[in-house]
């Protein structure tokens, strides 16, 4: 056979696939695969949220029977409390970001046919599928889901008779995020090739869209993250099923030796957290560079600072590795080891500041819209500020004493990845609904959407501190037994009736999503009238983006309102206005 | 130009370039010829930068496997019968085989550069001969990739060898925590080395799945420089085993 | 919308800034020694990140609302890529602001945790396990006796609970009990153990936590000012009675300690 019929057939496709399987379940096409990996985000939210409903509703009513669901023990609660976490956490927030928005976008926004790899592109999004369908199947085992919580401690994770759950529904657990870490690491080898080696000409680093940089150095925080989470499956899984003892001494449950000696629990916690930490910075990176994105496009004003801009997410990225220990004042630890993890922790507080300081900055003096997106990315500002603040209370460990292990944490963390980092989502969604679609989402429905989730979630998650710092622990299933809670319980309730209302806010999106994929009105090809190279193209993008020709780049991404420019925007790819970047 | 659209149809994909409506140019330089097939050159750069990406979480992994190694061998533990912290580490005498299995891997990486240059060689000859050309056997070449992947199966045979050596000892995986590691640390590094072997067997009937040269070319560059960083990463694993303890 | 934005950004700052201040629902009553320093700087802390709160949240709202559209007739947009030296000062004030909160709480973090119980602290063995706490006394012969896990029967409660070995001498004289007593203004030097999973020995109103691990026995002290009865809770995961797995902590004067302890010694002659 001739070469060139040769490489016409290895040639990732420039003609589009034919066929439904090709077209739309096994696709190569990035867009495609991103598409795929938002959906999975939005049937894992749903999941994780109606979890989160039952377990508002048992906190108030623990004795309440629910229809279909009966009674819910404080096992059950437990339960819902693990599965809600790791579904969010894996599922929606590390998905929708990344492999959602990143892999529809990022190709685009540097001037890319395609990202590197589609075919384990492809194959990454359905491993994280099959890791997905494994984690729903822990719930109908024997046994049922574990109980151990997201984070997993051993010893009640490692031996199959600390509890209920904890027999195969935790091996199924581990097995999950362990395909799940397989599908990641494929995702962030393709991000961060393509970004290095397939930017289109002029479009250098310094020029690349903030959301770009979010999404590689997230890409890189997974890299280095996801294989010390995999080993660490890997040993849980051996101390459950194999009977070594990486993780557990020698212990009794219920007055019977286990058989494990030697092993120790905190190592699990250095293993776990080393990941768990920059997983909270791979799930809030990408939001931040959304907010920053829209901030510019709607301030009509180039981002403040792009370049401490820069330096901020790569900070965060670098520093992100060295404060694991601040999840373990608490552990056991050597209480020097937390010094120095405090100090690392605060340090990190710094750059986030910045960022903040810089889209403050950002909107001083620019012509600002209300446009959807525009509200959720002032929301995100608002929701990161509060949720941010309450980190310097919780890396000092003297304060830690007192706050670690109650609802001041989850406070803390649901504003930031449960709220900031969805509105991120939210506002990536609607900004990126007309060049998907083709049609835009309706923007009345937009504001009410905006409004129940923004007073929602912080009825919702602000009450949270004031329960930690009066004494609420974490995971309890009711408060009934301890006397000082008592009194804590019609701040629950509020908390409780806040969900309901904001919960319900939610299908204004889902109505709003889907009803305007069909009917919406047409949209144009620039209807925010953006700068970024995905806007100088079709809407929806041709299959290789740009209709056969490779943009070429002139300016930086954030040309608003230039001096002496015709319109008040410049396209990155624009020749003829050269402006200072 | 086939159009990929949801819901719009879009007839004619039109780029917008600002007012002056210039389209640039279609070629930007480099290897990448529009949205052509990239040349062999990008194709090869972009496969080997991908590689150092992905050995990166390899790396992480045995990073990890090493730290919790060294943690576990130094780490006391409460004995609850005298309330005292002991240590309970036992160093295992490793196999000999190891060492055998050691030099096959290592002749093998030797192999495995040989069957990359080869290859290479006949990719990116000049002028370009056809697949079918190229494939069809040249009198004096040496099998150097159907060699490599034979003492890869023999260096995956050893280690399994070894294995029922350290059982016979009666060294199982959950004897002792040292014990556990040395089953921990040679299997992944095996399942591993088991990926390279697939890869490898791939690109070599590669020819009969009709890939070019130049593919193939770069499938084994790829496998050969993941090939040696896994012989590289066997040494070190020994070495830690051995010496560490 | 601009303007709706300032008033409800605003109200949320307001409302909840009021809730911290007005401490409608707050940190319990201390009782420990080292409560007045950790409640000092809790309530540092609180001002100066309550100010950075709301500094930004209200010029969050105000800048949204003065810098909106209005109409075609724009005003100027400042088309300003930033300032180096404005982010270099903001940068610079930040890691002030955070460093010097971390050390100004370090020297209290060193002040309890870098140095071990002082000689004559009164020491108890406190054991977490699914789902109750025991509290061990060492008698007095002042040795803890040794443990047994093959022993264990929790159903039996107290000696039997902790597996306590009847063949070691130093055993006999061990009191066990399900409520921790001790006496006031004394050093209380706690040692943590766990026979299954990790539990927390958390005491809201000494300002104490401490994980319980299995494999390790942890040593912590606090000093309690004031007596009374404070409730212990289990602040860290550990099963389906995580809930429930609470104790009490007595402080009652001194001699009215020396008179129960010596009654529990007394019940084990």
């Amino acid at each position: 056979m001739a070469t060139h019929e040769i490489a016409a057939q290895e040639s990732h496709a420039h003609a589009a696939p034919q066929g439904f399987i090709r077209k739309w379940v096994f696709s190569l096409d990035h867009k495609v695969i991103g598409l795929q990996y938002y959906f999975l985000a939005l049937a894992a939210v749903f999941v994780g949220m109606f979890l989160s409903l039952l377990m508002r509703i048992h906190l108030i009513w623990p004795t309440a029977t629910l229809p279909l669901l009966g009674d819910i023990r404080p096992e059950t609660y437990l339960t819902l409390v693990t599965m809600h976490g790791t579904i969010m956490v894996f599922f929606v927030l590390t998905t929708a970001p990344q492999g959602g928005f990143g892999n529809y976008f990022l190709p685009i926004q540097i001037g890319a046919p395609d990202m590197a790899f589609p075919v384990l592109n492809m194959l990454s999004f359905w491993t994280t599928f099959l890791g997905f369908v494994v984690m729903i199947a822990a719930f109908f085992v024997a046994g049922g889901a574990p109980l151990h919580g997201w984070t997993g401690y051993a010893p009640l994770s490692a031996l199959q008779s600390a509890g209920p759950g904890e027999g195969l529904g935790a091996d199924l657990w581990i097995i999950s995020i362990a395909i799940f870490c397989i599908g990641a690491l494929m995702g962030a080898l393709n991000f961060i090739t393509t970004t290095l080696d397939m930017r289109a000409k002029g479009m250098t680093m310094m020029r690349m869209p903030l959301t770009c940089w979010a999404w590689f150095v997230t890409a890189i925080l997974g890299l280095l993250a996801f294989g010390v989470l995999l080993s660490a499956g890997i040993l849980l899984l051996m101390d459950r099923n194999l009977g070594t003892s990486f993780f557990v001494p020698l212990v009794t449950v219920n007055g019977q030796l286990t058989g494990h000696k030697g092993g120790s629990p905190l190592l699990w916690q250095h293993l776990f957290w080393f990941f768990g930490h920059p997983e909270v910075y791979i799930a809030i990176l990408p939001a931040m560079g959304m907010c920053s994105q829209l901030l510019s496009v709607f301030s009509r004003k180039p981002i403040f600072g792009y370049k401490a801009m820069v330096y901020a997410i790569l900070a965060i990225g670098f520093l992100g590795f060295m404060v694991w220990g601040h999840h373990m004042f608490m552990s056991g630890m050597s209480p020097y080891t937390a010094f120095a993890f405090s100090i690392m922790t605060m340090a990190i507080g710094v750059p986030s500041a910045i960022k903040t300081f810089n889209w403050l900055g950002t909107l001083m003096r620019g012509r600002i819209r209300f446009a959807s997106p525009m509200l959720f990315a002032i929301g995100f500002v608002s929701l990161f500020v509060s949720g941010g603040i309450s980190g310097p209370f919780l890396a000092q460990p003297v304060l830690d004493i007192q706050l670690h292990d109650t609802y001041f944490v989850p406070a803390h963390f649901h504003l930031i990845m449960g709220v900031a980092s969805i509105f991120g989502i939210f506002a990536a969604t609607y900004y990126w609904f007309p060049k998907m679609f083709g049609r835009m989402m309706s923007e009345s429905m937009a504001r009410w959407h905006f409004w129940f989730s923004f007073i929602g979630t912080y009825a919702i998650f602000m009450p949270m501190h004031y329960l930690g710092m009066a004494g609420m622990p974490r995971r309890y299933a009711q408060m009934t037994e301890v006397s000082y809670l008592l009194h804590l319980i019609p701040l629950q309730k509020f908390i409780t009736y806040a969900a309901f209302v904001t919960i319900a806010g939610q299908l204004i999106f889902v109505v709003n999503l889907f009803w305007s994929m069909f009917k919406g009105p047409k949209a144009s090809d620039n209807p925010w009238e953006a700068t970024t190279l995905e806007w100088t193209t079709a809407t929806p993008p041709p299959h290789d983006n740009f209709g056969g020709h490779t943009p070429v780049v002139h300016n930086g991404p954030y040309e608003y309102s230039v001096p002496g420019a015709p319109r008040d925007y410049v396209m990155q790819s624009d020749p003829e206005i050269k402006a200072a970047h | 130009m086939a159009t990929f659209s949801t819901t719009a149809t879009v007839d004619d994909p039109r780029v917008l370039l600002g007012d002056d409506g210039v389209l640039p140019p279609v070629r930007g330089g480099g290897g990448d010829d529009g949205f052509g097939l990239p040349d062999y050159a990008t194709r090869l750069r972009r496969a080997r930068l991908g590689l150092l990406v992905a050995l990166t979480p390899v790396l992480m992994l045995f990073v990890s496997f090493s730290s919790a190694y060294v943690v576990r061998q130094g780490l006391p533990t409460l004995d609850p019968r005298t309330n005292t912290l002991v240590r309970d580490w036992i160093p295992v005498t490793l196999p000999k085989l190891l060492l055998i299995n050691t030099g096959v891997l290592i002749l093998s990486s030797v192999f495995m550069e040989l069957a990359r240059r080869q290859i290479k060689g006949q990719a990116t000859r000049v002028p370009p001969a056809s697949a079918s050309e190229v494939s069809a056997g040249d009198q004096t070449r040496i099998p150097w990739l159907s060699m490599t992947i034979v003492l890869g199966l023999a260096f995956l045979f050893g280690q399994w060898a070894a294995w029922r050596q350290l059982a016979a000892n009666g060294f199982y995986v959950a004897t002792t925590p040292s014990s556990s590691f040395v089953y921990l640390l040679t299997g992944t590094h095996a399942i591993h080395l088991m990926g390279g072997v697939l890869a490898l067997f791939v690109a070599g009937i590669a020819s009969l799945l009709r890939r070019s040269v130049a593919t193939r070319s770069i499938v084994v560059d790829v496998t050969a420089w993941y090939w040696h960083f896994m012989a590289g990463l066997w040494i070190y694993i020994l070495c830690l085993l051995e010496f560490a303890s | 919308m601009g303007l709706i934005l300032l008033i409800v950004i605003w109200l949320i700052t307001i409302a909840s800034t009021y809730f911290f201040i007005a401490k409608t629902w707050w940190l319990p009553a201390g009782a420990s020694a080292a409560a007045a320093g950790i409640d000092h700087h809790f309530t540092t802390t609180f001002i100066l990140m309550g100010i950075v709160f709301v500094a930004a949240q209200v010029s969050l709202g105000a800048l949204v609302w003065i810098y909106r559209e209005r109409g075609s007739s724009s005003s100027k947009v400042d088309y300003s890529h930033g300032n180096t030296k404005l982010e270099i000062v903001w940068t610079i004030l930040t890691t002030l602001l955070f460093v010097g909160l971390n050390l100004m709480s370090s020297s209290i973090w060193a002040s309890e945790r870098f140095r071990a119980a002082e000689a004559n602290a009164v020491r108890v063995e406190v054991t977490g396990m699914q789902f109750a706490w025991y509290f061990r006394y060492p008698g007095p012969d002042g040795k803890f006796g040794a443990t047994n896990p093959e022993l264990e029967d929790a159903s039996a409660g107290g000696e039997a609970a902790l597996g306590l070995d009847p063949k070691d001498p130093a055993s006999k004289d061990d009191v066990v009990t399900g409520t921790m007593v001790v006496p006031v203004n004394r050093e209380i030097e706690v040692i943590l153990r766990a026979h299954d999973v990790i539990h927390s020995f958390f005491i809201p109103t000494m300002r104490f936590k401490q994980d319980a691990v299995p494999g390790l026995a942890i040593h912590m002290h606090f000093t309690p000012i004031e007596t009374g009865d404070y409730e212990i809770l289990c602040a860290e995961l550990c099963g389906l009675g995580h809930y429930k797995m609470h104790g009490m902590l007595k402080v009652v004067s001194q001699e009215e300690f020396d008179k129960w302890l010596a009654a529990r010694e007394a019940e084990k002659q």
